[in-house]
């Protein structure tokens, strides 16, 4: 979808060109042990696969249990809007095996497996096979299905299993029993490439990439009415406005952004460009930054006709094993298809609320809480929009 | 589930399997109190421990269950 | 008088062993069904299938166990546990034997049922359909009301029941009744090994 290359940003450094270009860039990897944990907690690292968990946490959970765990490396990126994993896969895919190694090496894994694109896997198995640091463990990549929920954790867990990329119930979570039922962490690509650089570095070293308060840096996807979409790497904490300025601007006057794709919201364009990239910061405010995709909605597009076909694709991803999955985000898409053809029923405003209120926390996964978290966005950023389709009339985009 | 009386005291909650659940209701006019059915006739459960005095009616309607959905269970699981 | 007494046991037990069968069987179809109204809340249906079970697995008992005590009949113990074990019309009572005995591993496996995967108490739960054909081919075979007007009629009700509630499921509640799309999603969410 997105052509343009990763942009060099303050920590991953120049695209790939080999192990020994790699090594000369970055240095050897240091000797890695269990104490590699406590260094992640300090660094403040965050999940990049769009929950934002502390990664050191993480990798304690899974040091806790007993028996020998297993590493996922998760690179399925079914967020359609986002590039940032193929991009770092492809372009620098010997920081995402530093990174997986170490995890493997200080979490005392048999078994690294890397969950990947399909069309990624070429040229990252060319770069696997440089690696001769990778033969103290059982490494194999596994293709991932182009669907949106296979990149969910257990989704992730029961296609190395059993080639189905379908969530599974919690509990039990991963860390406690996954791949060939052992704990096992599954980690983003991302995450685990700056987990690769700070075991190099240092936790100092990352949480100073930072702009302001915001320790270390990370990975965002620019897309729609922009002047240069692409990926590219932006210190934490910097502002939205400037991530978007400093790849090239935008046309006109948008009225609003989507932050972190279809699992997080629209927000007004003129309060987005002000909110500083940070998963915290971002949540104190009521916003997720989830796979880092910042999207701009062109100027005069209608938000109820763009979040009508959001919410069809969402609920055409539904992985099915759930009741109000199925049904509920079935009826949430026929009623915002609906409202955006000027075809709304008098109750449409509130079955809406009633339906997106039903279906949170009820399916096996986060699918439907993260459609109706979209859809609360929605209502929030385009009420006159929204009032104008109720109407049955259609606003001036529409006709 | 075919529950064992438990060894201790504990709040108990009734959990659900969202995959297993095929909507029968069941659980739902055994358990009026705590479970209603949305639109599509799958169970909404109010969160919390169940309240003493509901503790057999809410084994009653997790046995009755016939994909054995539901169970009984302190939270730390 | 006492042989009597153990002959009409063994008849009646068995009547009424083929009717609670074939109400049980038509009940765990409407059960599968949802089947309900407004005076009949669904809980019931399955609830009663199970009652109704169990309450057959005694009067199936009753049945044996007075055919086999009964001195007229020569029957014994292997007569009751080796299906096709016995002298005294050997096809046709076998046929029963078999089927309390399906019957038993039905009934043993919905007690485990948590245990067991949900496969296999479906595959070992489905051989209710062939335990009941067997049932009512063992009671028109041996039963020594066989020719009788009112063993006829209910026998045709317990046949009639069970084959228009079968047919019914087959027909029209078969698949995905509700519409979940359960095996579409299995087929479209594949990945590979590489």
């Amino acid at each position: 979808m997105i052509e343009l290359a990763l942009r060099p940003g303050p920590a991953l450094g120049p695209p790939s060109r080999g192990y020994s270009d790699h090594v000369r860039v970055h240095g050897p990897l240091p000797t890695i042990d269990a104490r590699l944990v406590e260094t992640l907690e300090q660094s403040h690292l965050l999940g990049r696969g769009g929950a934002a968990f502390p990664v050191g946490a993480k990798w304690k959970a899974v040091l806790s249990q007993k028996q020998t765990p297993v590493i996922l490396a998760n690179g399925a990126e079914g967020e359609p809007l986002s590039d940032k994993d193929r991009f770092l896969v492809e372009t620098r895919p010997h920081l995402l095996i530093d990174g997986a190694l170490a995890a493997g090496w200080a979490l005392g894994a048999g078994r690294v497996v890397f969950y990947l694109d399909g069309r990624s896997i070429p040229s990252f198995r060319r770069a696997l096979d440089e690696r001769t640091d990778a033969s103290g463990f059982a490494v194999s990549i596994v293709r991932a299905p182009h669907r949106f929920i296979a990149g969910e954790e257990t989704a992730a867990i029961h296609c190395v299993n059993d080639n189905l990329a379908l969530p599974l119930t919690k509990p039990p979570r991963p860390y406690q029993r996954g791949v060939a039922g052992q704990p096992t962490l599954v980690q983003n690509v991302e995450s685990l490439a700056y987990a690769g650089l700070i075991a190099r570095y240092g936790a100092e070293w990352f949480r100073n990439l930072g702009a302001g308060e915001s320790p270390g840096s990370l990975l965002i996807t620019l897309s729609g009415a922009v002047h240069t979409p692409g990926v590219t790497e932006v210190p934490a904490g910097t502002s939205v406005g400037e991530v978007i300025d400093g790849m090239g601007g935008y046309p006109g006057h948008p009225s609003a952004i989507l932050l972190g794709g279809y699992f997080g919201g629209w927000i007004d364009a003129r309060l987005a460009r002000d909110l500083p990239l940070d998963p915290i910061s971002l949540r104190a405010r009521g916003v997720a930054l989830g796979c880092g995709v910042i999207h701009v909605l062109p100027e005069g597009a209608c938000g109820v006709a763009e979040t009508a076909k959001v919410i069809e694709y969402l609920a055409s991803e539904s992985a099915r094993q759930c009741g109000p999955c199925v049904f509920g985000l079935r009826a949430l898409a026929d009623v915002m298809t609906a409202l955006a053809s000027g075809e709304a029923g008098s109750e449409d405003l509130g079955l809406i609320q009633r339906w997106s209120g039903d279906i949170r926390g009820r399916g096996a996964c986060a699918h439907p809480d993260g459609a109706a978290s979209f859809l609360q966005s929605a209502l929030h950023t385009f009420p006159d929009a929204f009032r104008v389709h109720q109407a049955r009339l259609r606003c001036a985009t529409c006709s | 589930m075919f529950l064992t009386p438990a060894a201790e005291e504990g709040d108990r909650h009734v959990l659900i399997d969202r995959i297993k659940c095929d909507g029968h209701g069941l659980c739902a006019e055994l358990l009026p109190e705590l479970i209603r059915l949305d639109d599509w006739g799958y169970p909404i459960i109010e969160p919390g421990p169940v309240p003493a005095d509901l503790l057999g009616h809410a084994r009653r309607a997790i046995n009755a269950c016939p994909v054995l959905a539901l169970r009984l269970a302190r939270l730390a699981t | 008088m006492n042989d009597q007494v153990l002959w009409y046991a063994t008849r009646g037990a068995g009547m009424m062993s083929l009717i609670l069968l074939s109400t049980v069987v038509v009940l765990g179809i409407l059960s599968h069904a949802r089947f309900g109204t407004r005076s009949w809340p669904r809980f019931v249906t399955p609830a009663l299938h199970r009652n109704l079970s169990l309450l057959a697995v005694v009067i199936v008992t009753i049945h044996v166990v007075t055919a086999i005590t009964d001195p007229f009949t020569h029957l014994g113990v292997v007569a009751a546990v080796v299906p096709f074990g016995s002298y005294y019309r050997t096809f046709w009572l076998g046929l029963g034997t078999l089927s309390g005995e399906l019957a038993l591993a039905v009934i043993a496996t919905s007690l485990v049922r948590p245990w067991l995967g949900r496969f296999t108490w479906k595959a070992i739960h489905f051989s209710s359909y062939p335990l009941w054909i067997m049932a009512v081919a063992h009671s028109l075979g041996t039963g020594s009301d066989a020719s009788a007007m009112w063993m006829e009629a209910i026998a045709v009700l317990c046949v009639a029941g069970v084959t228009g509630a079968t047919a019914w499921r087959v027909l029209i509640f078969a698949g995905d009744p509700v519409g979940l799309g359960r095996g579409q999603a299995r087929r479209n969410f594949g990945g590979t090994a590489q």
